[in-house]
């Protein structure tokens, strides 16, 4: 199993180290599929804002490349710099992201429990 | 720490993670789970960047200038949370384009970064994947940037079309594509690689330009899709099983939500993408212009006053004029005297998957009374009055018997079976798809001209002061 940035082999004709990886892809989508297809159609609108925040996960490659120690000998500091703008823009998701989703969920009340709380 | 304990202690924050992820989404299949889904979330992100913090290529050093930027991004990101839930369709495509622009960036500063440290990182399969993560991430970017500005009605709302449009978008992300290719093929040639950045922008407006507010749940559907494509792209890139999963879930949420979104419409992806709805012209609808009655609100009233069932079917109307705490004080007066009163949820009525359903939960109404279109119509020819709340088109009964109508096909909610009919609707102007509507001219239909959000309030006040009297 590779770890991040420790270089998969560098040769071109090493796709057959990728193959993991696509076996992780196809499964997670039979994953995704059959998971969304029994969402309740009543939170498509939460389930979709939910996604959102889900998906800045891109934030770990943000972080992997703003990280990266730029008082190293002639490291480009605009790389790092990108890396930051990412971090933020993956922040701005994961926050509003889950907290609508959240606040949307709080919404969703049955009769009864409408009664209880007005009673 | 041990090297060795420290990557497995990463990658088994990843799993645990990714785990964390498929229940949060296993959960929202129940309004009762659904907010254990979203600390699940919130849970499995925390330990995702927990665990990336570990790597020992991230220097100390710019810890501080990465809790800046996180920072920064929850300061911008508490206001976003706050919005009215009218405006959720254009938080909602404003985050894509957030989620787009991180995921673009990313997928650049690595291919700069591997060409500087000299390419023999960049092997064919690599630049595949980047080329792949920039061109998705950046029309996600600039497209979904294009979206909110309509739903924002900042941009105009109606489809922009002009000669030749196809083309010029097809050779747009064409040329995109023969960048990535010709940068696998040849890596040395990097020039391209601004160019294909340039174009992936260009394309993620072009694509929005000819596309129309109804199409809007669609679009934002499909953008949501090609977000998550882009994490999985990155995960590719970064080697990260992490990203490509959750990549996976988003790009596969975002699939199936576009696909019930064109079952709904009986369109296909094609035809939303590149139709241009919406600028069909007029006098493709049916001529039959009918007679049509109207009726005050409190006349409106009276007549729901006497019946057994009221069906209301909420649009995109609805949502426009705020209208939803309105309805809330007109269920309470019905429901009061007995009346039963459910809702008919349309899956593509207001400008978002869900939108309706959203609306009428923060007015308070309980969610069991919200009932989908295909279990709402067998019932239909029993109930006594439906009202039409800003809706048209999901009710228009051409999409069932005019062949020559441009919805024809579409599923709707059929209120032309039920024994009454009152519409509420601004004016007689056609809606959307700029298509007649049989429906208004129906010998039961009885229009209520006027804002949803006034003449709802009529109607319940008008019930309220009866109630008062007796």
């Amino acid at each position: 199993m590779h770890l991040l940035l420790t270089a998969a082999p560098a040769s071109t004709s090493a796709i057959s180290s990728y193959i993991p990886l696509i076996f992780v892809f196809i499964l997670a989508t039979f994953i995704g599929l059959d998971v969304i297809r029994n969402v309740s159609r009543l939170l498509h609108t939460p389930l979709m804002s939910l996604t959102n925040a889900i998906s800045a996960i891109v934030i770990v490659g943000a972080i992997l490349v703003a990280g990266l120690d730029s008082s190293a000998d002639n490291h480009p500091l605009w790389i790092n710099i990108l890396g930051l703008v990412a971090i933020c823009a993956a922040s701005v998701n994961i926050v509003s992201g889950f907290l609508i989703t959240d606040r949307m969920l709080k919404m969703f009340k049955t009769r009864d429990k409408k009664k209880n709380h007005e009673s | 720490m041990n090297p060795e304990y420290r990557d497995l202690l990463i990658q088994c924050s990843y799993l645990a993670a990714s785990v964390l992820f498929i229940f949060s989404l296993k959960w929202m299949n129940s309004p009762l789970t659904a907010r254990r889904g979203v600390f699940s979330g919130v849970f499995a992100m925390l330990i995702g960047v927990g665990g990336t913090l570990l790597n020992p290529s991230v220097a100390v050093s710019q810890l501080p200038w990465i809790a800046l930027a996180i920072m920064v991004g929850a300061l911008i990101g508490v206001p976003l949370s706050l919005v009215p839930l009218t405006a959720v369709p254009q938080r909602t495509a404003l985050s894509h384009a957030f989620g787009g622009l991180a995921a673009g960036l990313v997928g650049t500063a690595k291919y700069y970064l591997w060409i500087h440290e000299g390419g023999e990182m960049l092997t064919g399969f690599r630049t595949f994947a980047i080329s792949a993560e920039v061109i998705l991430g950046f029309l996600t970017f600039t497209g979904s940037l294009m979206a909110t500005g309509k739903l924002q009605e900042i941009l105009p709302g109606r489809p922009i079309t002009y000669r030749g449009q196809l083309i010029v978008n097809f050779l747009t992300l064409g040329g995109a594509i023969a960048c990535a290719v010709a940068l696998v093929i040849n890596p040395q040639w990097t020039f391209l690689f601004p160019i294909l950045v340039i174009l992936s922008l260009a394309f993620g407006v072009m694509l929005i330009v000819p596309i129309g507010g109804a199409d809007m749940p669609t679009v934002i559907a499909l953008l949501n899709s090609y977000a998550g494509l882009s994490a999985v792209a990155m995960g590719f890139v970064l080697d990260n099983k992490l990203l490509i999963i959750a990549g996976a879930l988003d790009g596969s949420s975002g699939l199936i939500l576009s696909i019930i979104m064109c079952k709904a419409m009986n369109r296909s992806f094609s035809n939303v993408l590149f139709g241009a709805f919406g600028t069909v012209s007029a006098s493709a609808g049916s001529d039959a212009g009918g007679a049509v009655k109207s009726a005050s609100p409190s006349e409106a009233a009276e007549i729901m006053e006497q019946a057994d069932t009221v069906v209301i079917v909420p649009g995109y109307g609805m949502a426009v004029a705020q209208a939803q705490h309105r309805v809330r004080e007109l269920y309470d007066q019905l429901t009061k005297r007995g009346i039963n009163v459910k809702f008919a949820i349309h899956p593509v009525a207001g400008r978002m998957p869900g939108h309706m359903n959203v609306l009428l939960a923060e007015a308070d109404i309980p969610y069991d009374d919200l009932i989908e279109m295909e279990e709402i119509n067998p019932e239909m020819p029993q109930v006594d009055v439906v009202l039409v709340l800003g809706a048209n088109d999901v009710v228009n009964p051409a999409a069932k018997n005019n062949p020559g109508s441009p919805i024809h096909g579409m599923p709707i909610i059929e209120a032309d079976k039920a024994r009454t009919v009152l519409a509420v609707k601004r004016s007689m102007k056609p809606g959307f798809a700029g298509i007649d509507n049989d429906l208004y001219t129906l010998d039961k239909t009885l229009m209520v001209f006027g804002d949803a959000k006034a003449v709802v309030g009529d109607m319940a006040k008008t019930l309220a002061g009866d109630s008062g009297m007796h």
